[in-house]
């Protein structure tokens, strides 16, 4: 009790203040002189998210690039030493390797699925039921879902019972039990499985909406045309969710690059299934390897780039076609 | 469960109590009597008298972080108890189960505790190198030369400067066993490794596995793979040897290093040995280290070799005792005439904060005054020369306490907390846990001498 009522105090006063420098700002804006009012709209409105911004993001990311070239305490300057280190121990170039993996494997597999269930279930009955199946472990925290498959996934020796259900299903089918989790490289195909099975239903849910809002006509005069299911798909469908799809896979992809979550809670990154970032966590926060660290986060920057890079030309040139 | 609540009570009471003795001790500062001030004593309260070096800083407040939670953490929040209530000191304590990597985010942030107790001489040596650390006053440093060991002290001492004295130590060269299965079959306590060798042979004759063991442990998987590899490098190798192998004065693929993890191979990647009461042998790579000595208990498994603190482990109701369910003998040297290597761990009591009370906390943590105090409020083992082992319950720590304040131990610190962090917090831990998992011994020491960081 004692340490929760300061800390509430504070809130409130957190809460006072902010209200306080809006309503001044707010003010300030009423007041000012007509000629030149919008330019200090501009300022008042835009300036706070820009500081914040600056603070938050631009900041840091520029110290983490300049510590990239800095080695252990951050105190002596090595050049590229931490970039190269990046490219040649075996240790994370198998990393990089697995990074690969992911990012080929998820935004593909899951937007497949995903696209897949929402033709199969269009327009069916039930279809709230269904979509609400595969949405569910949208809802779990990556962590939560992390752990319910460590379970699914534990093998016991052949000796003992499984209290796993994927290998008491193949004790059951008359198999040997299998590590999945300790036996690379599957281990990390394993572990794959579990992002696909969140993201299937994040595709499922966006795409199924872009599947209803193709325009009727089009369909209707495809019909008449005569197309079977898979001309359908491929030449309305397709091209018609086609944004969808672009906006799926995307965020999807950078999702996966931050797939941090599922390989600390399932493996903690050991038997080869790390990725750079949790290669990032464990360099600069465990080992103090605050260079190394910081060269795995701007390669992890610099992997996203050209992600988001096409998105935002693809959006722009959807923008120019309306 | 029940002596939660019950216990925090007690805190807060402990805290009205400090507020009513600050209360006290500002009426006495306000007073117009000159001498009152003059005389230390007059501001401690009766049956105080133990603590009149630590008076002045009443109605302070020192921060300690360390690794330590649950019922440990409560054993020292009672044993300051006392020093609180005569010092009007107060300690705020925090422990984390992610210590190692908060530290290092508390500290970089500028918003370092004032007191640490580093488990990893590895990463003190880290944060003095990088000027973080306070120096001890004078009076801490005395203690420590008075009751510690120099090999310890020396853990602390990063280019001549001492850091921080020893607290709590462990000793991790310890071989678990059931006393009573071991009558019943007629076993006995092995004097030498070749007489463990001889025994487990004998074990594994009539059918039963001797050895069980696990290495499972979240993040940290592996550190019990590499605590054998450790006591093996000590019997096998030498001290000497296995100083140049923690300094990195021979590379990690050293013969001698080759040499120690076979002979660790020779237990642990020996079918007729392990994994008694799991399977084989890759099921020591999932089974939590926890329950690694388990199977003793239920008569699958004979020989477990893990660290003293593996007594709070053992199923309640398990008798821990010389001719009890369970008890540890020391894992025997190559040679006992030659000296008795003794792995082992500890923390150190570090200052991040230069502050009288800072001082006065680190000065009473490495009294026997302390140590005394904690022991009496629960389990725990230190080399502190001043802890009286009369005092000590549990028959493991008294064995331990003995095992660390004779003259014969050679006591070294465990290796992977002295290595760089990259080392001896990753591809070591890692690389040991690959080599359970079927790995050859030249690959994987390979593999841990190359991700050694460059110096």
């Amino acid at each position: 009790m004692n340490e929760t009522q300061p800390k509430l105090l504070m809130l409130m006063y957190g809460v006072i203040a902010f209200f306080a420098v809006v309503g001044v700002l707010l003010l300030v804006v009423d007041r000012a002189p007509k000629r030149g009012r919008e330019k200090v709209q501009l300022v008042a409105f835009l300036g706070p998210a820009v500081v914040l911004l600056l603070i938050g993001l631009l900041i840091p990311a520029i110290r983490t690039f300049v510590l990239s070239f800095k080695g252990p305490g951050s105190v002596d300057w090595v050049g590229f030493a931490n970039y190269s280190w990046m490219f040649s121990s075996s240790e994370s170039r198998r990393i990089l390797l697995n990074t690969a993996a992911w990012v080929l494997i998820v935004p593909t597999l899951a937007t497949a699925i995903g696209m897949l269930y929402a033709i199969v279930i269009d327009k069916a009955r039930g279809e709230a039921f269904a979509k609400a199946l595969v949405f569910m472990p949208m809802a779990i925290s990556l962590v939560g879902a992390s752990i319910i498959w460590r379970f699914v996934y534990t093998a016991r020796p052949a000796e003992q019972e499984q209290i796993g259900l994927a290998n008491q299903l193949l004790v059951m089918l008359g198999g040997s039990p299998y590590r999945f989790l300790q036996d690379p490289p599957w281990n990390t195909f394993f572990l794959i499985v579990i992002l696909i099975w969140i993201q299937a239903g994040f595709a499922m849910v966006i795409l199924s909406a872009a599947i209803k809002a193709v325009s009727a006509d089009v369909i209707e005069a495809a019909r008449l045309d005569g197309v079977n299911a898979w001309q359908m798909f491929r030449n309305v469908t397709l091209p018609s969710i086609r944004p969808a799809v672009v906006v799926v896979m995307v965020t999807i992809s950078i999702a996966t690059l931050k797939a941090f979550d599922i390989v600390r809670t399932t493996t903690g990154g050991q038997f080869d299934t790390g990725v750079v970032a949790t290669a990032l966590y464990d360099q600069a926060f465990r080992f103090g390897e605050e260079g190394k660290g910081s060269a795995l986060a701007v390669l992890l920057f610099v992997l996203v780039l050209p992600i988001v890079v096409y998105q935002v030309s693809v959006l722009r040139s959807q923008r120019e076609i309306r | 469960m029940t002596a939660r609540p019950l216990h925090r009570r007690r805190r807060a009471a402990a805290g009205l109590v400090g507020l009513a003795l600050a209360a006290t001790a500002c009426g006495t500062g306000g007073s117009s009597s000159p001498q009152a001030g003059g005389d230390p004593d007059a501001s401690l309260p009766p049956g105080c008298e133990d603590y009149a070096d630590y008076t002045g800083s009443s109605g302070t407040t020192v921060s300690v972080y360390t690794s330590i939670r649950d019922a440990e953490a409560d054993a020292y929040v009672e044993s300051w108890k006392e020093f609180e209530e005569c010092t009007g000191i107060t300690i705020a304590y925090e422990g984390s189960g992610e210590f190692e990597a908060q530290l290092n985010v508390k500290v970089q942030g500028n918003n370092a505790p004032d007191i640490a107790f580093i488990p990893q001489p590895g990463l003190l040596q880290r944060f003095a190198a990088a000027g973080k650390l306070v120096e001890p006053s004078e009076e801490t440093v005395a203690n420590a030369e008075e009751y510690y060991s120099e090999a310890l002290r020396e853990y602390a001492t990063v280019d001549g400067t001492f850091y921080g004295a020893p607290n709590s130590s462990n000793v991790k060269s310890f071989v678990w066993y059931s006393p009573k299965a071991f009558a019943e079959a007629g076993y006995e306590v092995p004097e030498t490794f070749d007489d463990l060798i001889a025994l487990s042979d004998e074990i594994a004759a009539t059918g039963k596995k001797p050895w069980c063991a696990g290495i499972e442990s979240g993040d940290a998987t592996g550190w019990t793979a590499t605590d054998w590899v450790e006591d093996l490098m000590l019997r096998d190798a030498g001290v000497d040897t296995y100083d140049q192998w923690t300094n990195h004065e021979i590379p990690f693929d050293d013969p001698a290093v080759v040499s120690a993890v076979d002979k660790v191979g020779s237990i642990l990647k020996n079918p007729e040995y392990v994994n008694g009461g799991y399977g084989d042998v890759a099921s020591i790579a999932t089974t939590p280290f926890g329950d690694g000595g388990l199977p003793i208990t239920e008569g699958e498994c004979f020989l477990h070799r893990q660290a003293s603190f593996y007594s709070s482990f053992w199923p309640e109701g398990t008798e821990i005792a010389e001719d009890g369910d369970v008890y540890a003998f020391y894992f025997p040297a190559t040679d006992p005439d030659a000296g008795k290597p003794v792995l082992g761990g500890g923390e150190f009591v570090v200052a991040f904060a230069d502050r009288p009370e800072v001082q006065h906390v680190q000065t009473y943590l490495s009294s026997p005054e302390f140590v005394n105090a904690r022991v009496a409020a629960g389990p725990f083992t230190s080399a502190h020369t001043g802890l009286d082992a009369e005092n000590i319950s549990d028959p493991i720590g008294k064995l331990s306490v003995e095992i660390l304040q004779s003259e014969e131990s050679e006591f070294r610190f465990d290796a992977s907390d002295l290595m760089p962090a990259a080392v001896g917090a990753g591809s070591f831990w890692k690389g040991m846990t690959e080599w359970i998992n079927g790995k050859s011994t030249e690959e994987v020491l390979g593999n841990i001498e190359d991700s050694y960081p460059a110096s």
